[in-house]
């Protein structure tokens, strides 16, 4: 079953077409990454995907609706959420006060019962923090619940990130480089992670640049080279395909 | 829940030792400005909670707080008896208006002081959705400038309307009755109890907003505030929630502003001057920007120095050198969260104390 479906969409900076005519597809449960040299519009293509950019023509399908003209903020209501390459955790807050935050799609107090404490709200902040207490502890932060985020080290802010987005529960999660800054050690847990993650029933799709992470745990691979699509295939293929190398290592090297 | 609530009865306490104490030295009448304090004080923390912890600043709510004075005013003291049809008697049968004499002995039939705090936040809460929505997408200098003219427009608006008063304002405005027989008034015979009215309320608004802060709401401010685009990944409304801010604080101000009016027994247009709306910014910025308690305090003394004219006639460049030296030396505010933690890693000689946080 296809959780997402990108069809034909195309992005323009002034002068640049970042994206072209771009189509993939993501498999409900499977790991998908998205690959590609430096400047080849992955980020981009993430952007347009979470909704932080619109594209310009083409159709993005994600749960069965057309999402392409929603907000960050809706698409993330609808269970698609994002990390980011550059961690975004919540400066001055704790762990645990940036992974409450993730549930937020998932509670519903407002104004008006927040500024009168209404009794329901005692009860959503009470279930609030046992799931994140839960999420915490299913990834080893339990421990630094108290501690101010932005203060931890850079391979454990990565990790607060990724349960701050599994504190909304999505259907589908979008990992902008997520080993970016790791060293090797961490780099292997970070996939174990992912696989674990997966195999939680949460759909995943990866930009990433190091390719033993990217080829070992995905389940299949899309390459993209000046805003367009060059291959997508099982990882295996991929590293035998001929334009890839090429894309990657230049012409002399065939 | 004890920590929660001690500082709103230490600060309840507070409120009971100043009146103690101006009943044993003989001084009641610092009362009267101290009641008005109060009002101003609730413009300030519902400021605060928009500049400190949704992150956006306004250089207009003092033209919300004439909004709210000058709507109650006009409604509680223009007479309807010249003006009889089928809408003034429907409103007189419902009980919505009331007959009063005025100071000459005159009769008047005016709209009920509740109704009229009604409409007067009515309006705010329709100008502040207006005018906030497209005006809270721009950021920093731009948002200063947009929120600057909404308290320009106001002010000119009310100084040349002539039903407002233009110049003079209105007069003459009636008490505000509450339940109990109790009446917001400036009559020195009920000095005392509207010295404790006008800050009862002002701990009830604080009681609101601390309540706000510590719930989803607050946190998703916080979270907004501190990285809007990762706000907006969690699928948080970024914009609706900025802007339910802004008009919860300019109905704070509304509140404030028909409160004052009643207490006063009138409003000027100076209440919607630039000034007005610089001085509450300065006040939340002295007190440390997020932090109610510190504006509060913040709010209490300046107020009632400038109220008792302390300042003299320097009274506006006391508060324009307070937001300059503020933003220069400590824009953080004087009174910021994590300051007693700051002192003392300051104070510490140990230097490896110094670089835990």
């Amino acid at each position: 079953m296809t959780l997402l479906s990108v069809r034909g969409i195309g992005k323009r900076f002034g002068g640049l077409q970042a994206v072209n005519d771009l189509s993939f597809d993501v498999a409900a449960g499977s790991i998908k990454a998205l690959i590609g040299p430096n400047g080849a519009g992955k980020t981009t293509i993430f952007n347009l995907v979470s909704g932080f950019l619109h594209p310009d023509n083409g159709v993005i399908v994600f749960g069965g609706a057309e999402i392409q003209a929603l907000s960050s903020c809706e698409v993330a209501v609808r269970g698609m959420v994002r990390t980011f390459q550059h961690i975004r955790l919540f400066p001055r807050m704790t762990v645990l006060e940036n992974i409450l935050v993730g549930r937020h799609v998932h509670s519903r107090a407002g104004f008006l019962a927040g500024m009168l404490s209404l009794p329901f709200t005692w009860k959503e902040e009470r279930r609030i923090r046992e799931k994140s207490f839960e999420i915490m502890e299913m990834l080893g932060i339990a421990g630094h619940a108290g501690t101010e985020a932005t203060s931890l080290a850079y391979g454990q802010q990565r990790v607060v990130e990724i349960g701050r987005a599994l504190a909304c529960e999505p259907k589908l999660l979008l990992l902008d480089e997520p080993a970016a800054g790791l060293n090797m050690r961490e780099t292997i847990e970070m996939g174990a992670l992912i696989s674990r993650i997966r195999d939680m029933g949460v759909t995943v799709l990866l930009v990433e640049h190091d390719m033993s992470l990217v080829m070992k745990i995905s389940d299949e691979v899309v390459v993209v080279s000046y805003g367009e699509k060059i291959a997508e295939d099982r990882p295996l293929a991929i590293q035998k395909n001929r334009e890839v190398i090429r894309v990657y290592l230049g012409d002399d090297e065939c | 829940m004890v920590r929660r609530h001690f500082p709103v009865a230490a600060f309840a306490g507070l409120i009971v030792a100043i009146q103690l104490a101006t009943l044993f030295t003989g001084t009641p009448y610092y009362l009267t400005q101290l009641t008005m304090t109060a009002y101003y004080s609730l413009v300030v923390v519902g400021l605060c909670m928009l500049i400190g912890y949704a992150g956006q600043i306004s250089l207009g709510h003092a033209g919300f707080f004439a909004i709210g004075g000058y709507v109650s005013a006009f409604l509680t003291t223009f007479d309807l008896q010249h003006h009889r049809g089928a809408f003034v008697s429907l409103l007189e049968k419902s009980g919505a208006l009331v007959f009063r004499h005025d100071v000459y002995g005159g009769s008047l039939l005016t709209v009920h002081p509740w109704l009229a705090c009604a409409a007067a936040i009515l309006l705010t809460v329709a100008v502040a959705y207006l005018v906030g929505g497209p005006v809270l997408k721009l950021k920093g200098h731009y948002l200063a400038m947009a929120t600057l003219g909404i308290g320009i427009i106001v002010y000119r608006i009310v100084l040349g309307t002539e039903f407002l008063g233009a110049a003079d304002g209105i007069s003459e405005v009636p008490g505000f009755p509450l339940p109990g027989g109790l009446l917001i008034t400036g009559n020195a015979s009920s000095r005392v109890s509207n010295y404790y009215l006008a800050w009862g309320i002002v701990i009830l608004g604080m009681v609101l907003l601390l309540n706000l802060i510590r719930s989803r709401v607050g946190r998703a401010l916080a979270a907004v505030h501190g990285a809007e685009d990762a706000a907006e990944a969690m699928g948080i409304p970024t914009a609706r929630y900025k802007l339910h801010t802004f008009v919860l604080s300019a109905v704070f101000a509304a509140v404030a502003g028909v409160l004052l009016t009643h207490y006063n027994a009138g409003i000027g247009p100076s209440e919607a001057g630039v000034m007005k709306s610089v001085r509450y910014v300065a006040i939340v910025a002295i007190g440390g920007m997020a932090n109610l308690w510190g504006a509060l305090s913040m709010s209490l003394v300046l107020n009632y120095l400038s109220l008792r004219g302390y300042f003299g006639t320097y009274d506006d460049a006391v508060f324009g050198v307070i937001l300059i030296l503020i933003m220069l030396f400590a824009p953080d505010g004087l009174l910021r969260r994590h300051l007693l933690s700051d002192l003392k890693r300051m104070v510490s000689r140990n230097p490896a104390e110094e670089e835990t946080p």
